[in-house]
C-alpha cells in the first residue's frame, strides 16, 4: 500500500510545496515512514535551458569526484551546489543530495548519432548501473525530484519544499516492501523530465525489464517502479506515441472488449497489443506519470488500486484518496473516478 | 535360439479360469501375441509391446501383463541396454531405430524450476471471477507503431504483418500423415478448430479430408518436399519450413515403406510401399541466405499473406541460428528440444544429439533481445512438454507458444510403446492399415485432445492468476517469476533465473 498525489495548475501559475505536503501527509495510513518524495515542475526558471541533475552522494570526496568526472565527459556543468536541506532530528541523513545544472555537448559525443536527450539517458544509465557512491535520481529541465526515507512531512521539511514554486507537483507516501529505508528506492522515479509515482506491485516486472533492456535502459534501482518511467520514455519520447496511446499500450483493453469494437478502433487496439505486448504492465497499480506538459494517471485493468481526480478552476488534483484532495481544496467543482485501465491525460492550457 | 537372443521383457498370461475364449485379444493384438489352441489362448510374449490393447478389450479381465527380467550379471558400464543393442546390431548390421523421444535419464530442467504466487503485497487474481487472457498472436510484430492525425481522427500508419490468432498458447505439433493415421490428423484438426488453435501437417502433405479445417492448420515444407505444391501452401494458415527436429537433429524424416499405402502415396506424391526418407539438409538450403530465399519464395507464392515459421532442432548454437532465421525474414522460430518425439529415429541420434528445450528457449530469447528483435518475431517451443506447468515455465522462459506432440498422442490413447515405425499401432494412432485406423473415431479423438488442451489452459489460467497476471503477454519472458531449485550456477545464468530463496 502506498499513497500517491498530484496537482496541476493548467494556467501555468505556480504554488509552493505546502499544499502537496498537507495532502500527502493526510495519507500516512498508506505509508510507514520509510519513504516519501515529491517532483516539482517549473522550479528552476533561472536555469530552464539546463538539465537539473539531482544526485545522492555517499560522500563529498571520491563519490563527488567520480560523478563529476562522468558528467563532464558528456558536457558542461554551469552551476552546482548541495541541495539546501534542514536538519531533521527524526531521520537519518543517509545521503548527501547534490545538484548540477548541466548542458550536454554534442561535440563530445563523437561516433554517436543520438540526440541530447539520448545522451542524458545514457549518461544516467552509466552512472547508476555502476553506482560507485552516487545515484542520479532526477535529470529533467526546469524540474526536480526530492525524496528520502521518512514520512512525507519530514521529507518535505528536510528539502524545504515550501521554498519551491511549481505549476505541477506529484508526491508519494511509501510503504516499502522491496527496498526499505533506501533513499534511491523512494518515489518519484525520474528520467529526463519524466517522473513517476506508483502504488502497487508490478507482476509483469520481469517481462517489462527484459523489454526495456533491449532498448538500452538499465534497471538499477532494485524496485519495479523505475521500469514504468523507462516504458513511458520509450513509447512517448522515442516511439512518438501520444500519452493516451501509451496508456492504452501499458494497460490494454481486454480482448473481449476489443473484439466488439468498431473496425478502426479494433485495429488500433489490436496493433497496440501486438507491438507492445511486453510493455503491458500487469498486477495492481495506480500511477501518476508527469512530464513538463502535464500528467497521465492510470490504473491497472481491473483497478486493484484506487485513483481519484478532482477539479477546481484551473487546477486538477489526482490522488489515491479523495480526502487528500479535499485537504488541498475543500470546494471541488468536480470529482472523477476513472474507469479501470482508462488513461486520464491532463495538460497545461498554456505553453510555458 | 542363437547367441544374439535377447530375453523377453514382458510376460503375458491368460487366466484360463476367467477366459471366455471370445477371441477379442487375438483380434485386437496387431503384434500376434495371442493365438487359440483348442480350448486355450496361448501367448507369445516376445512380441508384446505393452500397448494395453488386449487388457482394455478383454471382457473377463483375464489377461495379465507383467514385467519380467531375465537377469544379466550386473555390470555398471556394460548394462543390459548396452549388451542388447550390441546383440541386435551384431545380428542385423543395422542402425537401431526407436520411436518417441529421448529415453535417457537426463534430468528435466522443468522439474528444477518452480513458479511464483502472490501473497499480500499484490493480490492473486481469481480466473473464475476475473478476466484471464490466454490469446496469443504468432507472427511478425512491428517494432513500434506510427499514428497520424489526432483526437478521434487518428489513423494507424504502420502496416501489420499477417499473424495467427491462438486462443490458447498450446498448439498441436507437426505429425505427418504417414507417421500418424488420417484419423489421428482428423482428431487434431477438429480439436484445433474447436479450440481456436492450430495443428501442424508435418511433412506428409495435406489429405483432402482436412481441407475443411485449414483455417487451423499450419502446413510444413520439409526437405523431402512431400506433397508440396502451390495449392498446399496456399491452403495452410501459415507455412513452417522444417530444418530439423529435436528427436533427430541433423537428419531428415523417415517413413518406412510398410506404412506407405495408396492414400499416403497419393498425398505425399510418392510410389506405394517405398521408404520416404527425407534428405538431411534441404537440397536448396546450404546456408542462411538460401533459407532467406526460400522464406521469401514461399511468401511470394502466397502473396505475403501467410506467416512463415522455421523449425530447428535445439542444438548447441541454436540461439545464433535463431537470430539468423529472424533476420532471414521469417515470422517465427520453432525450436524443438531433444525430448521431442518422432515415429522413427535412429536411437543414437534420438538419445545423444541436441539440448534440452528449457536452455534453448532461454538462450534464443536472450539472443533475439541482444539483437533488439525479440518482439518482432515469435518463438514457439516444443519437445518434451508434459503438462500445464511445463507450458507455463516454457512461456516464462520466453516462448510465445508451445507445440505438444507426444502429449496430444497420449490424449488419444497412445501408450508410448515406441513402435510407431512398425505401422502396427493397435490404437489406430500411428498405423496405416484401415482395420487398425478405424479403431480411432475422430470425433471421440477430437474430444479427448480438446479436453486435454482445455484442462491445461484452465491450469495455466490458475497459475497466471496465482502469480497476479491476467494476460499471457505478461508471463512471456517473465523469468522473475521462476526460481531454480538445485540448478547449478552456470545453468541459472543461462536461464537468467535466480535460485530459490533469492
Amino acid at each position: 500500500m502506498c499513497g500517491i498525489i498530484g496537482l496541476l495548475n493548467k494556467d501555468g501559475s505556480r504554488i509552493d510545496g505546502r499544499s502537496i505536503k498537507r495532502g500527502l501527509s493526510i495519507m500516512n495510513e498508506r505509508g510507514n515512514g520509510q519513504g516519501a518524495g515529491f517532483a516539482a515542475y517549473g522550479i528552476y526558471p533561472d536555469y530552464e535551458d539546463y538539465y537539473a541533475i539531482h544526485v545522492f552522494l555517499d560522500n563529498m570526496k571520491e563519490a563527488k569526484a567520480n560523478v563529476e568526472r562522468e558528467i563532464e565527459r558528456w558536457g558542461y556543468i554551469v552551476y552546482s551546489e548541495e541541495i539546501p536541506t534542514n536538519d531533521i532530528r527524526t531521520f537519518e541523513r543517509e545521503q548527501i543530495p547534490y545538484r548540477y545544472f548541466f548542458k550536454p555537448d554534442t561535440r563530445k559525443l563523437l561516433g554517436h548519432n543520438y540526440d541530447e536527450k539520448d545522451a542524458i539517458v545514457k549518461m544516467v544509465m552509466r552512472i547508476n548501473s555502476k553506482r560507485e557512491g552516487s545515484l542520479v535520481f532526477s535529470c529533467g529541465k526546469n524540474m526536480g525530484i526530492f525524496k528520502a526515507a521518512g514520512w512525507p512531512e519530514e521529507v518535505a521539511n528536510f528539502y524545504k519544499i515550501e521554498d519551491y514554486d511549481a505549476y505541477m507537483w506529484i508526491g508519494h507516501n511509501r510503504y516499502p516492501t522491496n527496498t526499505p529505508g533506501w533513499w534511491g528506492g523512494a518515489h518519484p522515479f525520474g528520467l529526463l523530465d519524466w517522473s513517476v509515482v506508483h502504488n502497487g506491485e508490478i507482476t509483469s516486472y520481469g517481462t517489462n525489464k527484459r523489454y526495456v533492456e533491449s532498448f538500452d535502459y538499465e534497471c538499477s534501482m532494485l524496485t519495479d517502479t523505475e521500469v514504468v518511467t523507462y516504458l513511458f520514455d520509450l513509447l512517448v519520447r522515442r516511439h512518438g506515441l501520444t500519452p493516451e496511446m501509451a496508456g492504452k499500450a501499458l494497460a490494454p483493453r481486454f480482448w473481449k472488449e476489443i473484439d466488439r469494437m468498431p473496425e478502426k478502433q479494433r485495429l488500433h487496439h489490436t496493433a497496440l497489443r501486438l507491438a507492445y505486448s511486453s510493455a503491458e504492465i500487469n498486477g495492481p497499480f495506480a500511477i501518476i506519470v508527469a512530464r513538463s506538459e502535464g500528467f497521465i494517471a492510470l490504473t491497472d485493468r481491473i483497478k486493484l488500486r484506487p485513483l481519484v481526480l478532482g477539479k477546481k478552476d484551473n487546477t486538477v488534483y489526482v490522488s489515491s484518496e479523495e480526502a487528500a484532495i479535499r485537504s488541498m481544496e475543500p470546494n471541488l467543482s468536480e470529482v472523477i473516478y476513472p474507469t479501470a485501465g482508462e488513461p486520464v491525460v491532463e495538460t497545461l492550457d498554456v505553453v510555458l | 535360439m542363437s547367441s544374439h537372443y535377447t530375453p523377453s521383457i514382458y510376460d503375458v498370461s491368460v487366466d484360463s479360469t476367467k477366459c471366455r475364449l471370445c477371441g477379442r485379444c487375438i483380434e485386437n493384438c496387431s503384434y500376434d501375441v495371442f493365438r487359440r489352441s483348442e480350448e486355450k489362448i496361448l501367448t507369445y510374449p516376445n512380441n508384446c509391446v505393452v500397448c494395453h490393447r488386449c487388457v482394455a478389450y478383454c471382457p473377463a479381465n483375464a489377461i495379465k501383463i507383467k514385467k519380467v527380467s531375465t537377469p544379466y550379471r550386473y555390470h555398471p558400464i556394460w548394462n543390459e541396454e548396452v549388451r542388447e543393442d550390441i546383440y541386435n546390431q551384431a545380428r542385423t548390421g543395422k542402425v537401431i531405430l526407436g520411436g518417441m523421444g529421448n529415453v535417457r535419464k537426463y534430468p528435466p530442467i522443468f522439474d528444477r524450476l518452480v513458479l511464483d504466487a502472490c501473497q499480500i503485497t499484490n493480490p492473486s487474481i481469481d480466473p473464475l471471477r476475473e478476466p484471464m487472457e490466454t490469446r496469443v498472436y504468432l507472427g511478425k510484430k512491428p517494432k513500434k507503431l506510427e499514428f497520424s492525425g489526432s483526437g478521434d481522427d487518428v489513423e494507424l500508419k504502420t502496416e501489420l504483418a499477417p499473424n495467427l490468432k491462438l486462443e490458447t498458447p498450446i498448439m498441436i505439433a507437426h505429425m505427418s500423415y504417414g507417421a500418424v493415421s488420417l484419423n489421428t490428423q482428423l482428431s487434431f484438426a477438429k480439436a484445433a478448430s474447436n479450440l481456436g488453435t492450430f495443428m501442424g501437417t508435418g511433412e506428409g502433405g495435406l489429405n483432402q479430408a482436412l481441407y475443411d479445417y485449414t483455417d487451423n492448420i499450419i502446413v510444413q515444407v520439409a526437405s523431402g518436399r512431400f506433397g508440396v505444391n502451390p495449392d498446399y501452401i496456399n491452403r495452410g494458415s501459415a507455412i513452417e519450413i522444417k530444418i530439423g527436429q529435436g528427436a533427430k537433429p541433423g537428419i531428415g524424416g523417415h517413413l518406412p515403406g510398410e506404412k506407405v499405402n495408396k492414400f499416403i502415396s497419393e498425398t505425399r506424391m510418392i510410389p506405394e510401399g517405398t521408404d520416404a526418407i527425407s534428405p538431411a539438409p534441404h537440397h536448396d538450403i546450404y546456408s542462411i541466405e538460401d533459407l532467406a530465399q526460400l522464406v521469401r519464395g514461399l511468401k511470394e507464392a502466397t502473396d505475403w499473406k501467410k506467416p512463415v515459421f522455421v523449425k530447428i532442432a535445439a542444438v548447441h548454437n541454436s540461439a545464433a541460428i535463431a537470430a539468423g532465421i529472424a533476420r532471414a525474414d521469417a515470422d517465427g522460430v520453432v525450436v524443438d528440444g531433444f525430448r521431442g518425439g518422432t515415429g522413427a529415429a535412429p536411437k543414437v541420434l534420438r538419445d545423444h544429439v541436441g539440448i534440452p528445450i528449457e536452455a534453448a528457449i532461454a538462450s534464443i530469447d536472450q539472443k533475439l533481445r541482444d539483437h533488439g528483435i525479440r518482439n518482432e518475431v515469435s518463438v514457439i517451443a516444443s519437445g518434451g512438454i508434459r503438462n500445464s506447468a511445463d507450458v507455463t515455465k516454457a512461456i516464462a522462459l520466453g516462448a510465445d507458444a508451445v507445440y505438444i506432440g507426444t502429449a496430444a498422442l497420449i490424449s488419444l490413447g497412445c501408450r508410448v510403446c515406441g513402435k510407431c515405425y512398425t505401422g502396427l499401432c493397435p490404437w489406430g494412432i500411428s498405423s496405416q492399415k484401415q482395420e487398425l485406423v478405424d479403431r480411432l473415431d475422430p470425433e471421440v479423438g477430437a474430444r479427448q485432445v480438446q479436453n486435454l488442451i482445455e484442462a491445461w489452459t484452465h491450469e495455466l489460467k490458475e497459475l497466471m492468476g496465482a502469480a497476479g497476471i491476467n494476460s499471457i503477454e505478461s508471463l512471456r519472458g517473465n523469468r522473475d517469476r521462476l526460481r531454480g531449485y538445485m540448478l547449478d550456477s552456470n545453468l541459472l545464468d543461462i536461464l537468467d533465473v535466480k535460485t530459490v530463496g533469492a
